[in-house]
């Protein structure tokens, strides 16, 4: 488990990031503040289109031409959203690392695994000799359950778990204290991400490594992640322990969410009307408002701020402070706006 | 799945070497019927009407042009398996010398044309991808549009007239007659022949004359290379495995050369396989254009003389190159791709 005293290893604060289209600016991150410490896992949950790989390849600096980003990232005391694009290329794979939701497309299809983990290492090691590379490399690939045998196969020769933790592998080769796991699940069985999920587990332990765990599965989160960071429109709408925010929700969207999650005990669907809204032009107030079972007259008008959980961590919402309302303010809002229109 | 792939490279390469058996019988076939569907016959193409009906069925038995079609067939094809390509009719040449003599030079001519479409095609096409929509692609878009679609004897006739002129270059033949007259033929090809006799003057009059056509059939197919190239690195720069090179902080310049380009390049290879015919193509016009003495140049002369057996064995000759270069295109795709050997 990680250590609560250390010192951060990264600290995002005020993260935004727009991209541009012809229609105008979408905020796909709209104000984000976290910080990770050695060994510590946070999950970042939300639906399709909340955001939450933008703030990953935010923070990796992967974004694609005509995106923005601002606010300020601290990585070990330097400020990675002010370096530049040099400096930004000398961390990613040996500080910063990333594994992505689809390995089957993830490696060059023409270069041996061999080739892959030699171009990596002695980009950032340059001194290392062949036979230390090799060393590295085997040592990373054994810790991944990958026979040595193997390491000059072409990726085509490997199933889709073995490529993810061939992916894996890659990545943390050079230990990198942050890793921004990008739904690194999703395109697998279940029992290869059981796997994948214990070795990423194993990983923090060992390594220390901090990890931003982004997933829509939210018992992956709880198997997973000591802290989860609930994400809505651009913005992290609940922050806390894990077991704090799933066993006692303060953020509507987040009891929601928790609520539609499929168990085995599960009989009926639940789901939270409507979609994510259109970042182009996102609704007043509380971007939640429209599908908020909980909305209040002061949702529709003013954005909630952040406020400190009874429990630790925060929540966004105007339930839970951080001012008292007035009757007016706390009138329930008519839903007649969340017409069929919207929904589709 | 282990252990497959890289290990049945052998096998593949074998599959396709057997391959090149029907595909010749094929195209064999191919020539034998159409130059017999063609109305008239050589000889009274070449005679007719100058002599009587007996002399020409005379010449005609001397030729086998009056056996029955499925025994002359038969004969095309047991010939061709000997290496035989027939004689020619208008000056009773083995066709085998007459490709061994001019076949050098069409082979020099498309193999420098080649290298100057892919020198300069491949840069200029991973020029106008990684900057899309700049001023330069759009100047390489459209050099590589009007390349590809003027005419060989127009750009041509305009090196000759605005680059041959100036400079001093020579608008035809394959060297001066005192080069010719100097290097001793040893492979039939001037090129590699110029070059074993060690004699730096012919070597650079051999190259003069080579760079126009060289250029100019190089020109029409460079244009194909550009927009192949450029298409493929905007697509390859979009590709899941750029992106996670990136994330592992590989420098741009590797990024873009072992990763966009090297997968951009690997249809390049089999579009090469695909322009060999219209190179050959290309080179009749070009070696007319620049009386280059050639195969090209040769097989114009044997058309307007209804030379059947020349035009019969040049073009199975040309076919069969067609055929060889796919096959060795294939084998080259590969040793560049792991996932061709299946």
């Amino acid at each position: 488990m990680s250590d609560m005293t250390a010192e951060p290893v990264i600290s995002a604060r005020d993260v935004r990031v727009w991209y541009g289209t012809t229609r105008g600016a979408i905020q796909a991150v709209d104000g984000v503040s976290f910080d990770l410490r050695p060994g510590e896992t946070l999950g970042l949950v939300g639906e399709s289109g909340c955001g939450k790989s933008t703030l990953g390849r935010g923070l990796m600096g992967l974004l694609p031409e005509g995106a923005k980003r601002d606010g300020e990232v601290r990585y070990r005391g330097r400020d990675i959203f002010a370096m530049s694009a040099k400096e930004a290329y000398g961390l990613r794979g040996s500080d910063l690392g990333m594994i992505f939701q689809e390995p089957l497309t993830r490696l060059n299809p023409l270069m041996r695994i061999s080739e892959h983990f030699e171009e990596t290492i002695t980009q950032h090691e340059p001194k290392l000799s062949k036979d230390e590379v090799r060393t590295r490399a085997l040592e990373a690939l054994r810790m991944m359950g990958i026979p040595p045998t193997r390491y000059r196969s072409y990726p085509h020769e490997f199933s889709g778990g073995m490529r993810q933790r061939l992916m894996i592998a890659l990545a943390l080769v050079l230990r990198p204290a942050f890793v921004v796991a990008d739904e690194p699940t999703t395109a697998l069985d279940v029992l290869v991400e059981a796997q994948i999920v214990q070795i990423l587990n194993d990983l923090r332990r060992n390594f220390d490594t901090a990890l931003l765990l982004i997933t829509h599965n939210v018992g992956i989160v709880a198997e997973a992640c000591d802290r989860v960071a609930v994400m809505y429109a651009g913005r992290i709408v609940e922050q806390g322990t894990v077991a704090d925010v799933f066993s006692d929700p303060q953020h509507p969207y987040t009891r929601e969410l928790l609520a539609s999650t499929i168990s085995l005990s599960t009989t009926g669907l639940r789901f939270i009307p409507g979609s994510p809204p259109d970042l182009v032009d996102p609704p007043a107030g509380c971007r939640f408002h429209p599908r908020c079972p909980d909305a209040m007259r002061i949702c529709a008008t003013t954005s909630p701020v952040p406020t400190t959980r009874e429990a630790g961590g925060t929540v966004e919402c105007w339930l839970r402070g951080p001012r008292d309302l007035t009757p007016a303010e706390r009138a329930p809002l008519a839903h007649e706006e969340l017409s069929d229109a919207d929904e589709a | 799945m282990a252990g497959t792939g890289s290990g049945s490279l052998p096998r593949y390469i074998a599959q396709r070497v057997l391959l090149v058996i029907p595909m010749i019988w094929v195209i064999l076939t191919l020539v034998f019927v159409v130059l017999r569907v063609a109305p008239g016959d050589p000889i009274s193409a070449a005679v007719g009407g100058k002599l009587d009906a007996d002399a020409l069925a005379q010449r005609r038995e001397a030729l086998g042009l009056n056996r029955p079609m499925i025994a002359q067939y038969w004969d095309y094809l047991s010939s061709v398996a000997h290496l035989d390509f027939g004689t020619t009719f208008s000056d009773n040449q083995p066709v085998l010398r007459v490709i061994r003599d001019n076949g050098g030079a069409t082979l020099s001519l498309t193999m420098a044309a080649f290298a100057i479409a892919l020198l300069v095609g491949i840069p200029l096409g991973l020029v106008a991808g990684r900057y899309r929509d700049s001023i330069g692609d759009v100047v390489i878009r459209l050099f590589g549009i009007l390349t590809y679609a003027a005419p060989i004897f127009f750009v041509g006739f305009l090196l000759q007239v605005y680059v041959a002129q100036p400079l001093g270059l020579p608008t035809g033949g394959a060297s001066s007659p005192m080069t010719a007259f100097l290097v001793t033929p040893r492979t039939h090809i001037l090129l590699i022949d110029v070059f074993l006799s060690g004699n730096s003057d012919a070597i650079l009059d051999v190259l003069k004359h080579l760079l126009l056509p060289a250029v100019t059939l190089g020109l029409l197919i460079c244009g194909v290379f550009i927009r192949l190239v450029r298409v493929n690195i905007l697509q390859t720069m979009q590709a899941d495995y750029v992106e996670a090179a990136e994330a592992r902080g590989i420098s741009r310049g590797k990024v873009t050369r072992h990763h966009a380009l090297r997968n951009a390049l690997v249809p390049v290879v089999t579009v090469i396989g695909l322009q060999f015919a219209m190179l050959l193509g290309g080179a009749v016009l070009t070696e007319s254009t620049f009386n280059w003495p050639g195969l090209g140049q040769k097989l114009v002369d044997y058309i307007n003389e209804r030379d059947y057996g020349a035009v019969q064995g040049i073009v199975t000759i040309f076919a069969i190159a067609v055929v060889v270069v796919s096959v060795v295109v294939d084998v080259v795709n590969a040793l560049i791709d792991p996932r061709v050997r299946y």
